[in-house]
């Protein structure tokens, strides 16, 4: 982890899974988006799409009790809740152009201002790991991103405009970071929520491009 | 008058007669579906000047297993289409990687959609397609996009195969298959897409009738040749994925 301050990697996934709603339909990404299923929704009903085809998959099988043909996208042997189904990778991926996934959660190395994300190649790097990012990307209802506020470097990474090859453009509807809940206005970054023990003045001086803060500025949503 | 097996009776056999300069798709989405066995055979075999088409060319997960990468290490690879050269964790490393930074072996990095579209696309007779995917990109540059109702697609062409390997958990001897949980994956779609299809299979090989027709995951006249994985050890089957240290 390259900062400690403000909220831990399941604080962020647990506030970005928050924002879930009953019957939706919910891709997790690998890395901090998988998080979420860790999350306490209470009563919320909704499902997890995996671009593998399987749909309807609850939590990581205990060990021993492994299907080893049985994974989410990041390869875990998951199990399967009572109503889920099994689909082709063709059909999966219908599914998400065919905008039937209400929310992916990403994580990403740049959000901008605009909502591009950049998330599958790094800096001079030949190739890269696209995966099922830009499919989901351009088709999801809503792309929700996580990641730590700023590099190991202390750069910002969100920034005014993205200087890695982006995912997509325009797409992102919220962030969530360590040091707070963000929205990307098409100006600027808009304040929603902030991490317990941060400043306005400290988010903004680690935030690339504009910061602006909501009138109704709350603490971010904890778990318990 | 019954329908003609499709059983061939080792994996050597099974891929028999591959040329140089084929092109094979590869079914499998991390361990399950793929086809471990037919890929250890064609390293063997030693067809080259290959084109593989698969969602990565692997080798980022422990223990490794047989994977597309292993054909490029092994001389047999001109290129690959796929949706990783690189792994999600940067952290990760995959053996593909430094073929491709050589200029040894090439690569056609595809959207993981887009990718299992052009296949479904080549199996039914759609010779291209719009989608949003990659819109905006790096990927777009240069390319063909089209306005419709308002919003900007890019065009994407199908991509047919010479041969597809696949993993199924069952078949009757015409090749009527049925996959296991997230076996499925690619297999169906890389069989439609290929003019030769060599399935290998988890359980002994059915008699004709023995599944319901209702039941079937991808139908036998995609299949063209069937084998039956062996136990292990000569056989190959999926392990349980070591935890990756962060």
């Amino acid at each position: 982890m390259s900062d400690t301050k403000g909220l831990t990697r399941q604080q962020m996934a647990d506030r970005m899974a928050y924002e879930f709603q009953n019957g939706w339909i919910v891709n997790l990404g690998v890395g901090i988006p998988t998080m979420c299923s860790n999350t306490d929704l209470g009563d919320v009903d909704f499902i997890y799409h995996s671009e593998n085809g399987i749909i309807g998959y609850g939590p990581v099988a205990p060990a021993g009790e492994e299907d080893l043909l049985l994974v989410n996208a990041g390869g875990q042997n998951v199990t399967m809740k009572p109503g889920a189904s099994v689909v082709h990778h063709a059909d999966s991926f219908g599914i998400i152009r065919g905008g039937h996934i209400d929310a992916t959660v990403m994580g990403a190395y740049q959000v901008s201002m605009n909502g591009d994300f950049a998330n599958w190649k790094l800096k001079g790097q030949k190739g890269g790991g696209i995966g099922g990012a830009m499919d989901l990307a351009a088709c999801a209802k809503r792309v929700f991103i996580i990641l730590e506020h700023v590099t190991r470097r202390n750069e910002p990474r969100l920034v005014e405009a993205c200087d890695l090859p982006v995912t997509a453009r325009g797409v992102v509807t919220l962030v969530s970071t360590n040091y707070g809940l963000f929205e990307p206005t098409g100006t600027g970054f808009l304040l929603r929520e902030i991490a317990p023990g941060l400043t306005v003045d400290e988010i903004r001086a680690t935030t690339g491009g504009v910061l602006t803060v909501a009138d109704n500025l709350k603490t971010v949503r904890l778990a318990g | 008058m019954a329908l003609k097996s499709k059983q061939v009776d080792s994996f050597r056999d099974a891929v028999a007669g591959i040329e140089d300069g084929s092109t094979i798709g590869f079914g499998g989405f991390a361990m399950p579906g793929v086809p471990f066995n037919l890929i250890k055979a064609l390293l063997e075999q030693g067809a080259k000047r290959l084109t593989l088409v698969g969602n990565t060319t692997g080798g980022a997960a422990s223990p490794r297993m047989p994977d597309m990468g292993m054909l490029v290490e092994n001389g047999q690879v001109a290129k690959v289409i796929c949706a990783f050269t690189a792994a999600t964790r940067p952290t990760d490393v995959l053996p593909f990687t430094k073929y491709y930074e050589s200029g040894e072996c090439d690569a056609e990095l595809v959207p993981q959609g887009t990718l299992a579209e052009r296949l479904r696309a080549a199996g039914a007779g759609i010779p291209a397609f719009y989608t949003p995917t990659a819109v905006g990109t790096e990927l777009a540059e240069g390319r063909e996009t089209r306005v419709i109702n308002g919003r900007e697609y890019l065009l994407e062409y199908a991509l047919p195969l010479d041969y597809a390997f696949v993993r199924a958990h069952r078949s009757d001897t015409f090749g009527n298959l049925q996959f296991h949980r997230a076996q499925r994956n690619f297999n169906p779609v890389m069989a439609t897409a290929a003019r030769t299809t060599i399935v290998e299979v988890d359980e002994p090989i059915l008699s004709l009738g023995s599944i319901d027709p209702d039941q079937v995951h991808c139908s036998g006249i995609y299949v063209h040749r069937l084998v039956q994985v062996p136990a292990e050890p000569e056989g190959l089957w999926p392990t349980r994925r070591q935890e990756r240290r962060r």
